[in-house]
């Protein structure tokens, strides 16, 4: 165990619990995968979802364990981490001695605890949930093992000691995400967004690749432990290349571990293959947007946050993708007509802020920076998932995805429960005090001023009254719209399909509904204490021992900035009134925008046309212009030196065979003169 | 002594059951068969337990030796007049070798249970193809590594031209024409080692000991290296394989990728490289270049192609091109690398071939514009393929990533700025790999279409049918979640080699 190993922590039952947080959704993978997914898709998702409530419970024996036993011990655990075991996967020897080792190990430390817990909790009830919702779909039985391999590999990247597994597991999410986007593999959109969403994340993970290779090997470790220290900021921190092409190792290593992250969280311009991704089945969005996949890669820039925090570049580009991410896709979310597609721009909104809040740790704060974004992730996991819940019950309910089709329904009185559950998770995304999102939402604001990166807080106060204003617009098509006679034919189908089958709510899908409402409107006020408490305290330290210095520990923003959630709540408020006012006050609301389609309206609706663009590079650039030619080159100019040769060869024989001519005479002749020939040069005359 | 007959068995075998099925009735489809395959399954087992002896019990060179050290070793006069020695035994990367050939050996057989139309002289070409083969992987005597690896290219020649389909006497002649022609450069190289060492010797072990003249291996070298990548696969000495391998029979197109190129980056390591050094010191930023050319340019035709058999012999392309980036950093990491890549590919690609196989036997088409859903029809062969493509477009946990990051990470760490550029190629490929992968899974799995008029024909995979794809894909498993003692086996075996390029 050397100096930048942590110390293996052994405290039997945690120890155990930490083997268990792994196993048993892979068990429950393997099981159902290969046996009793195909007996019985009732048993599969039940055993999945048992596996998976244990995988929460352990969590929680992690958790506390970690609390009562690391927490209280400074003096053993100075960084506040432990490993609670670690097992060698590969060994690379770089020559002169020097080991590079790739790890499977369990980190123990606030942020890792934080996500076993939510991933394993929310993974618990959205299988809950499927229960009900896959009740009648054919590959149901196919269903459950892919989501306990989904849980299981983001489990594992969570719990990474080094960038090695990090990437290891990384891949995995990414090769699940892709199974489970295209679970319905007959239908063509899902197929297409599952590829989209491989090859665009893929993209971005050869960069990562690149920049863990770098950082690894100039830094002697693929370790956090070793990586978050002050020596391999140091280490790395000198240029590379020559003449005019040359790099800071540092910013370059980084900003290509950045670039993975930037594909998984869907920053700008990777962003298209999240909202595609929802073709998957309702509790797969849920997970991928909540607590699993896309908040991957925001936890990856955490998880090296002292690392970066030494790299000034790096952390400015982190923070432009971020703002400029948040607002953007706040501004699509408007527009947007199907329930899961704003839901998605949403969630890209808030990955946003939550990187951005990473972005303006360069400042003073550095801490409070990384608490910000911290407890965001851990705030929109339970509100983004219930509103994906949610928004799946009612489409259950009435087989559409599109909003006004929603309003028709008047599902407010058919599906109470929910509407309510959804209004808490409005609010809570809109940051309504004293709901979750408010605070998470004001530690951004207040992080983005203590570190005066005025930049990021307009574009976070931009993004709140855009969230406002477009959750509201959300709410109230699905519940108070009446915007029948808008689309007549459409709206004719959506209630002979509500004739068809009765709105009502299965209580299988309403229980996890209604459980997660309860995280979604407290957790801000009881989770507040642990993220500026102990959470601050590692990002604090983190920044330091990378070389910036934080210049008081204390909660700063009290004296600075107690305008701010009065500002942010004001415009929260004057966003959702707006919609209020054009989408359930004026009551033809749902046409308002989409009636008169102005040129900006349409824009926000084509998303930028962004994704056009894509399908230009992709099919055109890289296709027509890239590929085509160079397999015509494959065919007539590579494949064709063979053939040239063969031919020059056949030439040549026909030449010879002009000699062969069948002739006895001219053959006796040739003999002849060959003979003569020999004599003359060989004979003794010679 | 004994465990020495028992790697000569390893080729004898074949050989024996080769001439067992020359007497044997040709009407006996099913005999026929069976001896082959019980032939290749007592290989299996034979090397399997071999490979389990020798992790237990690995031999180790000195730490700063340059002399492989041999287990099961043989050494006899064969040639006494020319010094020509039947001089045989492993170490671990000719032990991994011969475990991937007899794996893929085994289940090439069954792949090949319905072959009914001469199916006496199939089997025997096959067996000679391995007996080969396996000669070849254990030979530490260069002319007796150059007979076995001539060995395989007449069964070779028969199995396309015969066997095959299409274009089929076409690319039976092309490829053979290509590699007689890397043969030619071989024997030249060997001939000159044999007459430069001044002890007239064929012996590896013996000339590994001789520090030729510069000027000579400036020569050589190019010529014994380039001889095996035109066999490796090399771009852009590749163009035998698209052909081959779309005109051969599957048992043929599984062992040609699988085991048969493998023989050429083998031989480039463990002849060129290990006898070499100086020559490959000069020549290898060349041998880099082509390369990583190879790795991007296999990747970008691939993506281009219809039919599912050259979309496989090129991402062989470009897989084999890493064996040789790999190969070329000239480090640890990078020779591990690309040891573990030749077995890496070996498996996935004899796979992939495989499943070729039973798709195009059920559809009666290659190309993938003509399929589609077939997932719903056959779930087994479905999920097979996708991890498959998985594991060829380097998913962790399969083991095409525990060997692309060893080539990778050699690349990164050979500290020259060629080295970073032409892995930084490489590692961007990834991308285009992903695309022609789930292009060609996606089209042909997925989608609402169906294939063929009668979605009936379309069954799943037998119980027989599924042996050689559980064992490939277990293999694959395994390798890719538990390289590490492999790693340290196989750099065990490379420190030798390394300290002679050091020398």
């Amino acid at each position: 165990m050397g100096d930048t190993r942590l110390a293996a922590f052994a405290w039997e039952p945690m120890h155990c619990a930490a083997y268990g947080i792994l196993l048993l959704p892979l068990l429950s993978f393997l099981i159902n995968g290969l046996w009793l997914g195909r007996k019985s898709a009732r048993a599969s998702a039940w055993t999945a979802t048992v596996l998976m409530g244990a995988t929460a419970a352990l969590s929680i024996i992690v958790a506390s364990g970690y609390r009562d036993h690391i927490l209280t011990a400074p003096h053993l655990f100075p960084a506040r981490a432990a490993l609670a075991f670690e097992h060698t996967w590969l060994d690379f020897s770089l020559g002169s001695g020097a080991v590079l080792s790739a790890r499977l190990g369990f980190y123990l430390d606030p942020i890792s605890v934080m996500m076993v817990l939510v991933i394993s909790f929310i993974s618990f009830l959205v299988n809950l949930y499927s229960i009900g919702y896959m009740k009648d779909d054919a590959g149901a039985g196919r269903f459950f093992p892919l989501l306990s391999f989904f849980s299981f590999t983001m489990l594992g990247l969570v719990v990474s000691s080094n960038l090695a597994q990090t990437f290891f597991f990384w891949e995995l999410v990414g090769a699940a995400s892709y199974l489970l986007i295209g679970f319905w593999y007959a239908k063509p959109s899902a197929v297409a967004a599952s590829k989209k969403a491989f090859i665009l994340t893929r993209l971005a993970d050869a960069f990562f690749l690149m920049g863990l290779l770098a950082v690894g090997v100039n830094a002697g470790s693929f370790d956090f432990a070793h990586l978050n220290g002050p020596e391999a900021a140091a280490a790395l921190n000198h240029s590379v290349g020559a003449g005019l092409v040359t790099f800071n190792l540092l910013s370059l290593g980084t900003l290509g571990i950045y670039m993975g992250a930037w594909g998984k969280s869907a920053m700008f311009p990777f962003h298209v293959w999240l909202p595609d991704a929802m073709e998957g089945p309702t509790p797969v969005s849920s997970l991928i947007h909540s607590a699993t996949m896309v908040v991957a890669g925001v936890y990856l820039t955490a998880r090296l946050y002292p690392l970066f925090s030494a790299a000034e570049y790096t952390l400015r580009v982190v923070e432009c993708t971020g703002a400029f991410t948040a607002v953007f896709a706040a501004a699509i979310a408007c527009a947007q007509t199907d329930l899961k597609r704003i839901l998605a721009f949403s969630t890209l909104s808030q990955l946003g802020l939550m990187m951005s809040a990473l972005g303006t740790g360069g400042g003073g704060e550095p801490g409070a920076a990384y608490t910000a974004s911290m407890f965001h992730i851990f705030t929109h996991a339970f509100f983004k998932c219930l509103l994906f819940l949610s928004a799946g019950a009612v489409i259950h309910a009435i087989h559409s995805n599109d909003i006004r089709e929603a309003g028709a329904g008047g599902l407010r009185k058919a599906m109470p429960r929910t509407y309510w559950a959804t209004l808490i998770a409005v609010a809570a995304i809109a940051g309504i005090w004293p709901l979750s999102g408010f605070f998470s939402k004001e530690a951004i604001l207040h992080a983005a001023l203590a570190n005066g990166r005025y930049g990021a807080l307009a574009a976070g106060l931009c993004t709140g009254a855009l969230t406002a204003f477009y959750m509201a617009r959300y709410f109230f098509l699905i519940f108070h719209g009446s915007a029948v006679g808008s689309r007549a034919p459409h709206d004719s189908r959506a209630t002979h399909a509500q004739e068809a089958h009765p709105v009502r709510e299965g209580a299988l899908m309403t229980l996890p509904i209604l459980i997660l409402a309860v995280p979604s409107a407290l957790i801000g006020i009881l989770g507040k204490g642990f993220f500026t408490g102990t959470v601050r305290l590692w990002g604090a330290e983190g920044g330091a021992s990378a070389g910036v210095s934080e210049s008081a520990l204390p909660m700063r923003h009290a004296s600075s900035g107690s305008w701010l959630p009065a500002v942010a709540t004001v415009l929260a408020l004057s966003g959702a009134g707006i919609a209020w006012y054009w989408y359930a006050f004026r009551k033809n609301g749902a046409a308002f925008p989409d009636r008169r389609a102005p040129a900006w309206y349409r824009i926000l609706a084509e998303k930028f046309y962004i994704d056009e663009i894509y399908l230009f590079l992709a099919k055109r650039v890289a296709s027509k212009w890239i590929a085509a030619p160079a397999e015509w080159t494959e065919r007539n100019i590579v494949n064709g030196a063979f053939d040239w040769m063969t031919g020059a060869v056949k030439r040549l024989a026909f030449l010879q065979s002009i000699a062969q001519s069948g002739q006895v005479q001219a053959y006796i002749a040739v003999a002849l003169l060959g003979i003569y020939l020999l004599f003359r040069f060989t004979g003794p005359g010679y | 002594m004994q465990a020495s007959c028992l790697l000569t068995l390893t080729w004898v075998m074949p050989l024996l059951s080769a001439l067992a099925l020359l007497a044997f009735p040709a009407r006996s489809v099913a005999g026929v068969k069976r001896i082959a395959l019980l032939a290749n399954g007592i290989n299996l087992a034979l090397i399997a337990w071999l490979s389990a002896v020798f992790a237990l019990h690995p031999p180790a060179a000195a730490p700063g030796s340059a002399e492989t050290v041999l287990a099961f070793a043989a050494d006899y006069a064969w040639f006494p007049a020319w010094h020509i020695r039947y001089h045989v035994g492993v170490d671990a990367i000719s032990l991994a070798m011969m475990l991937l050939a007899a794996v893929v050996v085994f289940c090439a057989t069954m792949a090949s249970w319905n072959i009914q139309e001469r199916n006496k002289e199939f089997f025997i070409l096959l067996q000679v193809l391995a007996a080969g083969v396996f000669g070849s992987f254990i030979a530490f005597d260069l002319f007796a590594f150059f007979v076995f690896n001539e060995l395989t290219l007449i069964p070779t020649y028969l199995l396309i031209g015969i066997f095959g389909s299409g274009r089929k006497e076409f690319a039976a002649m092309k490829l053979n024409l290509m590699l007689m022609g890397g043969s030619a450069l071989i024997l030249l190289g060997i001939l000159g080692l044999y007459f430069e060492s001044g002890i007239r010797s064929f012996d590896i072990i013996e000339l590994s000991r001789i520090p030729f003249d510069k000027g000579f291996q400036l020569w050589a070298f190019p010529a014994l290296f380039l001889g095996f990548a035109i066999l490796g696969n090399m771009f852009p000495f590749h163009i035998w394989s698209p052909d081959g391998h779309a005109s051969a029979p599957t048992a043929v197109s599984m062992f040609l990728a699988g085991v048969h190129m493998k023989l050429g980056s083998y031989g480039c390591l463990r002849i060129a490289m290990y006898l070499l050094p100086e020559g490959c010191r000069a020549w290898m930023d060349v041998f880099m270049a082509l390369a990583a050319a190879g790795v991007v340019w296999g990747a970008v035709v691939a993506a281009k192609q219809k039919d599912l058999k050259y979309l496989n012999a090129y991402s062989s392309v470009s897989h084999c091109g890493l064996v040789f980036l790999g190969l070329a950093f000239l480090n640890t990491v990078g020779l591990r690398g690309a040891v573990m890549q030749m077995l890496a590919h070996g498996f996935i690609t004899a796979l992939v071939f495989c499943l070729i196989g039973m798709i195009y036997a059920r559809t009666h088409t290659r190309l993938i514009p003509q399929m589609s859903g077939l997932t719903a029809r056959m779930p087994f062969l479905a999920v097979s393929l996708v991890i498959a493509g998985f594991a060829a477009l380097g998913l962790p946990g399969l083991a095409g990533f525990a060997a692309e990051l060893n080539v990778f990470l050699g690349g990164f760490s050979a500290g020259s700025p060629l080295a970073v550029i032409c892995s930084t190629l490489a590692v961007l490929s990834i991308v285009v790999t992903a695309v022609y992968v789930l292009r060609a899974t996606n089209g042909i799995l997925n989608g609402p279409g169906q294939t063929g008029a009668d979605p009936a024909a379309l069954t799943d995979a037998g119980w027989l049918e599924k042996i050689p794809v559980l064992i490939l894909l277990a293999c694959i498993l395994a390798m890719g979640l538990m390289p590490g003692r492999l790693a340290a086996l196989l750099d065990t075996a490379l420190l030798p080699i390394l300290n002679n390029l050091n020398r």
